[in-house]
């Protein structure tokens, strides 16, 4: 049986990314070159590079996108938005492809957003992340066990006094409270 | 005697038809237009019976104006005014309104389209009836041309028009002719050694009467007009006295100093400061490098004019001026490469074993600083791997957006010697295979059948940090597979880059020099993209080769040729016709203010000094009317466009004021909108 | 001169030796920090994979306070992800107006507004290079760092993405960090992987991607004979200092290379005691490299003069584009 694309029209699906992501527009000059794909550090780890996103997107295979792991592999390095020969944000994209996962509870991997989600908690109640809060909060409920061993890197960080045992909150915290809550307000209205 | 002036409304098929009413407007000029006595309409009015149309009523009603509403003048002017000359009318009595390009297709609703156009014919009407009997003028056209570049291309334009008996001046910058072509190994897709068919070309270019060959040379200046051009040419001195000089070749090899030759063994071979490009060069006679001479830079040395056995070298010699007249004029310049180094993830420059496709044919050519060899840059080991890549600043929006249209083949070609010499494994990394002519997809056949590989995916990275066992002191080409949609790292000894095909740095300089323009990307502009890519919009200059854009050799010559044809057609005619709708100054109102001379786009105006009054010529002028417009004395007319035939047509255009319908509009006036 | 200072959240704790030796160097370069008062958290890479506008908002405060103290023109970050982050949202506020639009309703609700444009966004290593010159630090140098072998690593976010006034080169193969190390006298190394990516927060997220990605750049830095890497981002320098133990086990290596800050180097060759400029504190020690320094050691020629007869090899362009 040939695939249909789910959830909607191939078109929809590739205009709402590039509405959702400054100088979106460029996706439809995509070639499938491949220098994305291969300029990738984290490519082989990927379930699909990401010019295989992009035939996906313009294909119309909306879930199949939103619960890759590929916009949670991306490290921000910029190779491929640099190195594009159509000028495509390439790395802003995944940002776009991260957000509409997370608000459509549309991710596999739990991992990588629940640490997004942790750290913003923390910045959100102190004004400034916390390494600590934020490994307890994140580690201790995410299988220690599938990760490596967390205790020389942490003793080490303790033992050079590289690590903070108490946050530090900043005094504006209800100024950046407002101004987030509007934010969010804003976002969910676009 | 009042005028009779007829109209025809054309319906071109349902194109203006289609939203104007034509009937009524044709019969609208019939009743309410002065001096309207004939007033048609009819479906096609360019077509054969539709000329006949207009031709039969000049004959049987004499008419002494014709008014057709049909298409843009640009399209079908000429049909009209020759149907006019057919019936023994002047054919500049016939006036054309736009009804289509300026009516049916840019308005939406048709009950103002339909009074848009009964507004444009009035105006026709009133205009046409004020218009003159113009005749065009001829000129001579010189039976001489000039071509600029000695590639291919120039070549071949210049020997087709010396072997039609007629006299070529061949100008070219480098101290010999033969261009990119004489650069290269062998060429695709069957396999010819380059200069094996070049150089006889060259060789008859060298040894033809009709040919005057200018080397070492470049155009300064050009004046003038189609069939009657000035041009000034400066050949620079090559310090060596063409008349004496044998082409031994003893200068050469006594020269000691020896520098890198980065034009023609593009940067991986050497020359001597006085040098020739190459073995075949044509002419023979050697250049002397003034900014590598160690007699120019210390005074001492000058081993060539010891050892020259007819004293041909003379360090004195300075640049001369020639100054030609020609009718027409080629250019064929032809193309740069892109600069590798832009794309610093190729590692050119850094890494020493990439190459450039220019470097590679170098490293090729059996003439060329290895003798042929394909080797790596030590100048001794074989490559045992070799990775090809394509598209090398083509195809990218932040170099250049074209494709380079021959990468694809050279790829091919480089791929089969590198097989055929050492019998490496070849992978070429491309974006698309484009083999689109004559026998190309049979050669992409050929090289899988020698085992090429082919991977589809633009290589990400060249890098030479081994990561993995098998990669040590290779190159590794990082790159997604996308036809298997894996990441992968392919080690090998040698990279060659296929960089884009790029117009010259100073193109836009040299068009400015005869009149012509560019594109945004920086190709001369051809008159039509379709139709007629040899020409310009500059009548008397035209273009052929890789300066129009990108293109093989093949592609070249068959412009070469089309565009001597083009020549030889003028030539053969003897005479050009200039379009009398130009200029003209009124001397007795002309107060030698000179403001015009620096206005006209076209050089058209000189200045008499004697008479202190300026003058059009008119063989020059385009009629633009920028000089009519900007005079202040109004001393200036511009035939078929004088103020009062502008005016009349203003009044017909306004008729509804003017004219009829009791002084109320045409069209009923919206409905006040309730407050 | 004077310049508004983002610490960034790293340079509290984690990655306080770059804040001290930042602070140490300071003075005697003519450069004035002034902190941002009551500065927040930049949200990373975090932020923008929740909630775009949100992201942008949270960075926005800090313009915003900074544009209103002082009258400050010249915002400076030393962290790599907090410089991209201001100088990205600084940008697309005013390349996108919507955005601009956006992130100032949501910075209205705390009273305050942004004028994008009216800062100027820079990273540490650029305030350095550009504004006190090679020539302004080589007045400086007194102890010079010679025959100390680096590898220059700048990361990925000071070079990329570019916003329009860099050489497009610097993306893939900088010079900067390269001669201001030989401008301190020390040896800089071949490193091409010198933008390649440290693996981030990959670290949390999938560790055997990051440690491949930390193994490259180590792999890389001690086949050249690096005594010590540079580094100018925080991330980068934990993830190749705290992790290494971790990467040599994973893969039964046995690198010991420091990851040092480039302010701690200049600091060095300025005479400024190792304490004070919080070196001691990395997890693989630097006490070995610095045994180097100020030690008279004879340069090597640099290799010279006409091409051999028998010298077939064929000759490299140059380097860089010209012009």
């Amino acid at each position: 049986m040939p695939e249909v694309p789910t959830n909607g029209s191939s078109t929809d699906f590739r205009n709402e990314v590039i509405r959702a992501t400054p100088g979106g527009e460029n996706l439809k000059l995509c070639l499938q070159c491949g220098t994305c794909g291969g300029s990738c550090p984290s490519g082989p780890d990927m379930d699909y590079s990401p010019r295989q996103l992009f035939a996906m997107i313009d294909a119309g295979f909306r879930d199949e996108v939103l619960k890759s792991n590929t916009p949670w592999y991306c490290v921000s390095c910029y190779y491929c938005t640099v190195r594009c020969p159509k000028e495509i944000p390439i790395t802003d994209i995944m940002y776009t492809l991260k957000q509409m996962a997370v608000k459509e509870h549309l991710y596999d991997d739990s991992d990588a957003p629940e640490w997004s989600k942790s750290f913003i908690g923390l910045v959100e109640t102190y004004g400034r992340s916390f390494e600590l809060g934020l490994a307890t909060r994140y580690h201790l409920t995410h299988s220690p066990l599938k990760k490596f061993s967390l205790g020389p890197f942490a003793v080490g960080m303790v033992i050079k006094n590289r690590l903070a045992f108490l946050p530090e909150r900043i005094e504006g915290i209800n100024q950046l409270q407002a101004i987030m809550e509007r934010a969010k307000q804003l976002e969910a209205e676009l | 005697m009042a005028e009779r002036v007829g109209v025809y409304i054309c319906h071109c098929g349902s194109n203006i038809a289609g939203k104007v009413d034509v009937e009524e407007v044709s019969h609208w000029a019939g009743e309410e237009l002065d001096n309207v006595v004939v007033s048609r309409d009819y479906k096609f009015m360019c077509s054969s019976l539709g000329q006949e149309l207009i031709e039969d009523d000049i004959k049987n009603e004499g008419l002494t104006r014709i008014v057709v509403g049909a298409c843009s003048p640009h399209l079908h002017e000429k049909t009209f005014r020759r149907a006019c000359s057919n019936a023994g009318l002047n054919p500049y009595l016939c006036q054309m309104a736009s009804l289509r390009e300026q009516v049916s297709w840019v308005t939406e609703d048709e009950a103002l389209a339909t009074a848009k156009s009964k507004a444009m014919i009035s105006g026709a009407v009133e205009r046409v009836q004020l218009h003159e009997e113009l005749e065009p003028t001829e000129v001579p056209v010189n039976p001489h041309s000039l071509v600029v570049g000695g590639g291919i291309a120039g070549i071949q334009t210049t020997l087709e028009l010396a072997n039609s008996g007629n006299p070529v001046f061949l100008v070219e910058r480098e101290p010999s002719i033969g261009g990119h072509m004489a650069q290269f190994d062998k060429t695709f897709p069957t396999l010819d050694c380059s200069a094996c068919i070049l150089a006889p070309n060259m060789s008859d270019v060298s040894n033809h009467p009709n040919i005057t060959l200018l080397s070492y040379s470049e155009v300064e200046e050009v004046t003038g007009f189609v069939g009657n051009f000035h041009v000034r040419i400066r050949k620079n001195a090559r310090h060596v006295i063409e008349e004496d000089c044998t082409g031994c070749g003893i200068c050469i090899e006594k020269c000691p100093k020896s520098v890198i030759d980065d034009v023609f063994e593009a940067g991986i071979g050497y020359r001597k400061a006085i040098y020739r490009p190459f073995p075949q060069a044509v002419p023979k006679y050697p250049v002397i490098d003034t900014e590598t001479c160690i007699y120019f830079e210390k005074g001492t040395c000058k081993a060539c004019e010891k050892f020259c056995p007819t004293n041909a070298i003379d360090f004195e010699q300075k640049d001369t001026f020639i100054d030609i007249d020609v009718g027409n004029i080629i250019l064929a310049t032809g193309y740069d490469t892109f600069d590798s180094r832009k794309i610093p993830q190729y590692g050119y420059g850094r890494l020493a074993n990439v190459f450039t496709s220019l470097e590679f044919e170098r490293l090729c050519n059996a003439a060329g600083p290895t003798d042929g060899k394909i080797v790596l840059r030590d100048g001794v080991t074989t490559p045992k791997s070799v990775a090809i890549i394509h598209c090398v600043g083509s195809r990218d929006t932040r170099f250049n957006a074209h494709c380079s249209a021959v990468c694809c083949m050279s790829a091919l070609k480089f791929g089969h010697l590198v097989i055929e010499k050492t019998g490496a494994e070849v992978h070429s990394f491309y974006t698309d295979m484009r083999p689109a002519f004559k026998d190309y997809e049979e050669f992409y056949n050929r090289l899988q059948e020698e085992g090429m590989h082919f991977t589809r995916g633009r290589v990400a990275e060249v890098t030479d940090v081994a990561l993995q066992p098998g990669e040590e002191g290779k190159l590794i080409i990082q790159v997604e597979d996308t036809l298997i949609g894996r990441q992968r790292r392919v080690p090998v000894d040698m990279v060659i880059l296929m960089t884009a095909l790029e117009p010259k740095p100073d193109a836009r300089e040299v068009g400015l020099t005869f009149g012509i323009s560019c594109s945004m990307a920086g190709w001369f502009t051809e008159r039509h993209p379709k139709l007629d890519p040899v020409a310009t919009m500059t009548d008397g200059i035209f273009i052929a080769g890789a300066c129009q854009g990108p293109k093989d050799i093949p592609a070249s010559v068959s412009q070469g040729a089309a565009a001597a044809a083009r020549v030889l057609g003028m030539i053969s005619k003897g005479a050009v016709e200039i379009e009398p709708i130009v200029a003209t100054i009124h001397e007795e109102r002309c107060s030698g203010c000179r403001i015009c001379n620096t206005l006209c786009p076209f050089n058209a105006i000189d200045y008499m000094e004697d008479k202190m009054v300026s003058v059009i010529n008119q063989a020059l002028c385009k009629g633009c009317g920028t000089c009519v417009a900007a005079c202040p004395a109004q001393a200036i007319s511009g035939a078929h466009f004088s103020n009062e035939q502008i005016f009349a047509e203003i009044e017909g255009l306004l008729f509804d004021v003017v004219q009829g319908n009791g002084g109320k509009p045409v069209v009923e006036e919206p409905e006040a909108v309730p407050a | 001169m004077k310049y508004g200072y983002y610490p960034g959240c790293s340079l509290g704790k984690s990655a306080k030796p770059y804040d001290d030796s930042t602070k140490a160097i300071a003075d005697q370069l003519g450069m004035s920090f002034e902190e941002i008062a009551d500065w927040n958290c930049c949200g990373a890479t975090e932020y923008f994979s929740l909630n775009k506008t949100a992201a942008y908002a949270l960075v926005a405060r800090n313009l915003a306070l900074a544009a209103d103290q002082d009258d400050l023109k010249e915002l400076v970050a030393p962290c790599s992800a907090c410089y991209l982050n201001l100088r990205k949202t600084d940008d697309y506020m005013g390349k996108y107006p919507k955005i601009g639009a956006l992130t100032n309703e949501a910075l209205a609700a705390g009273g305050l507004s942004y004028e994008p444009g009216s800062l100027r966004v820079r990273h540490l290593l650029d305030v350095v290079v550009e504004d006190i010159g090679f020539e302004g630090i080589s007045e400086k140098v007194t102890n010079p760092l010679t025959n100390l072998w680096v590898a220059p690593y700048y990361g990925c976010m000071v070079v990329r993405p570019e916003f329009g006034d860099t050489d497009p080169v610097d993306a893939e193969y900088p010079l900067t960090m390269d001669h201001l190390m030989e401008t301190l006298g020390a040896t800089v190394v071949d490193f091409p992987l010198k933008t390649h990516c440290c693996g981030g927060h990959m670290t949390q997220i999938s560790s055997e991607t990051a440690f491949e990605l930390i193994r490259q750049l180590l792999h890389s830095a001690d086949e050249s004979n690096a005594d010590v890497i540079v580094t100018i981002c925080p991330m980068c320098q934990l993830n190749l200092d705290a992790y290494q133990t971790q990467v040599n086990r994973h893969f039964g290596t046995n690198y010991k290379l420091p990851i040092l800050y480039f302010t701690q180097l200049i600091g060095l060759a300025m005479g400024i005691p190792a304490k004070k400029l919080g070196i001691g504190k990395e997890f693989v020690s630097a006490s070995a490299a610095l045994k180097k320094i100020g030690l008279e050691v004879e340069e090597e020629p640099a290799p010279a003069g006409k091409r051999k007869k028998d010298d077939k090899s064929l000759p490299m362009p140059s380097g860089r584009v010209e012009g």
